[in-house]
């Protein structure tokens, strides 16, 4: 755009200030269907508008110089603010292209702004458009990363279920990403606490295939490698023969149905007792 | 360092690995630990590998020797304190290492030690069926 054009524009969004916003916050508000109020949006707006007008002022329409460093962080605040609000692309970049309408509207009639005029406008709109719907994007990648992350992190706890047993119950299916933290962490543990006995319960897990089969069995390698035992529990009928007919062989891992029974192992390995206790009163 | 220090503790020899083991090294190590358990008549060996970072095929196969000299010479041979990465690799390379017995710890090595033993005296047969599975 040029410095005249710009300058040309400046003038008339700061004559026309109010009309051009107000039919903006019109045009933006039917789109956001109420979850944002009307006072924030109409902030929102009037800064955006205020920036954008400040940059026109300087003579210039591009978003890469200096000078438009702040109009810049702000579409990115905006678009990140609705990505986490949970608005879609479209919603997002509305908020933008939007202005190019309530612009025509509010300023169509003025004499001093030629065709070339709104066409120059428009460009620079889009500038602004797909400034937003790029950083809205990144945001959301940002937004999924983290979730898949936190997932990650809750899905596979290594529990102490007694003094020498550790347990990982592991719920949903596995993938190799996840069953590779599944093998670190419980190895780790066995480490940590000095557990000669671990049991991995699958009672959770929807379905095993060959692949993930062959997770389970690294796994329990793994542990007897550095000298702890573990024990494959709560493998559920369709489970059992799902493995069987896909002729993986377990060899002698210990598989018990339950993690009960699993504990009862482990526990009569270590030669520890466990007994009911006498009724109290009771005569002997 | 051009030896591995072993030390006595007991009736167990206790061997910690905190260098690369070359070649050299690793024979030497055969041949001390060989000698060692001859004059103390020790019944147990106890190697920690906790300083190590990589066990090869290499040291895996050196291991299970000295586990194999060991038993011949009656003593019984744990390897204690692998590390999980070193687990995790061995298993993705297909590295089992056969013929050697593990323990997460020096300490729970000890308590397994002494449990075959017992086991031993206790029942022969059984302990003759370990040795079939373990070698």
């Amino acid at each position: 755009m040029e410095t005249n054009t710009a300058l040309r524009l400046a003038a008339v969004l700061a004559d026309r200030q109010d009309a051009v916003v107000e039919a903006w916050s019109d045009a933006v508000r039917e789109t956001l269907r109420g979850r944002l109020t009307r006072a924030e949006l109409d902030r929102q707006l009037a800064d955006l508008y205020t920036l954008l007008r400040t940059l026109l002022e300087s003579g210039s329409s591009s978003l890469g110089r200096p000078d438009a460093a702040d109009l810049r962080s702000m579409l990115s605040d905006l678009s990140h603010a609705r990505a986490r609000q949970g608005f879609s692309v479209s919603e997002t970049a509305i908020s933008v292209f939007a202005l190019k309408a309530a612009f025509y509207r509010a300023a169509g009639d003025d004499d001093h702004v030629s065709k070339a005029d709104f066409a120059a406008f428009s460009l620079f709109i889009d500038d602004l458009g797909l400034h937003t719907v790029e950083t809205y994007v990144a945001a959301r990648d940002s937004i999924i990363t983290e979730q898949s992350q936190q997932l990650m992190e809750l899905s596979t706890p290594v529990v102490k279920l007694w003094d020498g047993v550790v347990a990982v119950p592991l719920i949903g299916t596995l993938d190799s990403a996840r069953s590779q933290i599944v093998m670190e962490r419980l190895l780790q543990a066995l480490v940590d606490t000095g557990s000669p006995y671990a049991i991995l319960d699958i009672t959770g897990v929807p379905a095993v295939d060959t692949q993930v089969a062959q997770h389970i069995l690294k796994t329990v390698v793994a542990a007897q490698l550095m000298g702890a035992q573990c024990i494959i529990s709560g493998i559920r009928p369709q489970i059992a023969q799902t493995i069987v007919s896909l002729g993986i062989e377990f060899g002698e891992i210990v598989t018990k149905a339950n993690l009960s029974d699993a504990l009862q192992y482990a526990l009569r390995s270590l030669g520890t007792d466990i007994g009911k206790r006498a009724p109290r009163g009771a005569v002997i | 360092m051009d030896r591995i220090p072993v030390l006595t503790l007991g009736d167990v020899l206790l061997v910690s690995i905190q260098v690369d083991l070359e070649d050299q090294l690793a024979l030497r190590l055969q041949e001390d630990l060989a000698d060692r358990i001859v004059s103390t008549g020790a019944h147990g060996v106890i190697i920690d590998i906790t300083g190590l970072d990589i066990v090869d095929s290499f040291v895996g196969r050196m291991l299970a020797t000295i586990a194999a000299v060991s038993k011949v010479l009656d003593a019984e041979t744990f390897v204690v304190g692998m590390r999980p990465a070193v687990a995790i690799t061995l298993v993705e390379l297909g590295l089992p290492l056969r013929g050697i017995r593990t323990a997460l710890n020096v300490e729970l090595g000890l308590a397994a030690l002494r449990a075959a033993r017992a086991a031993e005296y206790a029942e022969p047969e059984e302990s003759d069926d370990d040795e079939s599975v373990a070698t």
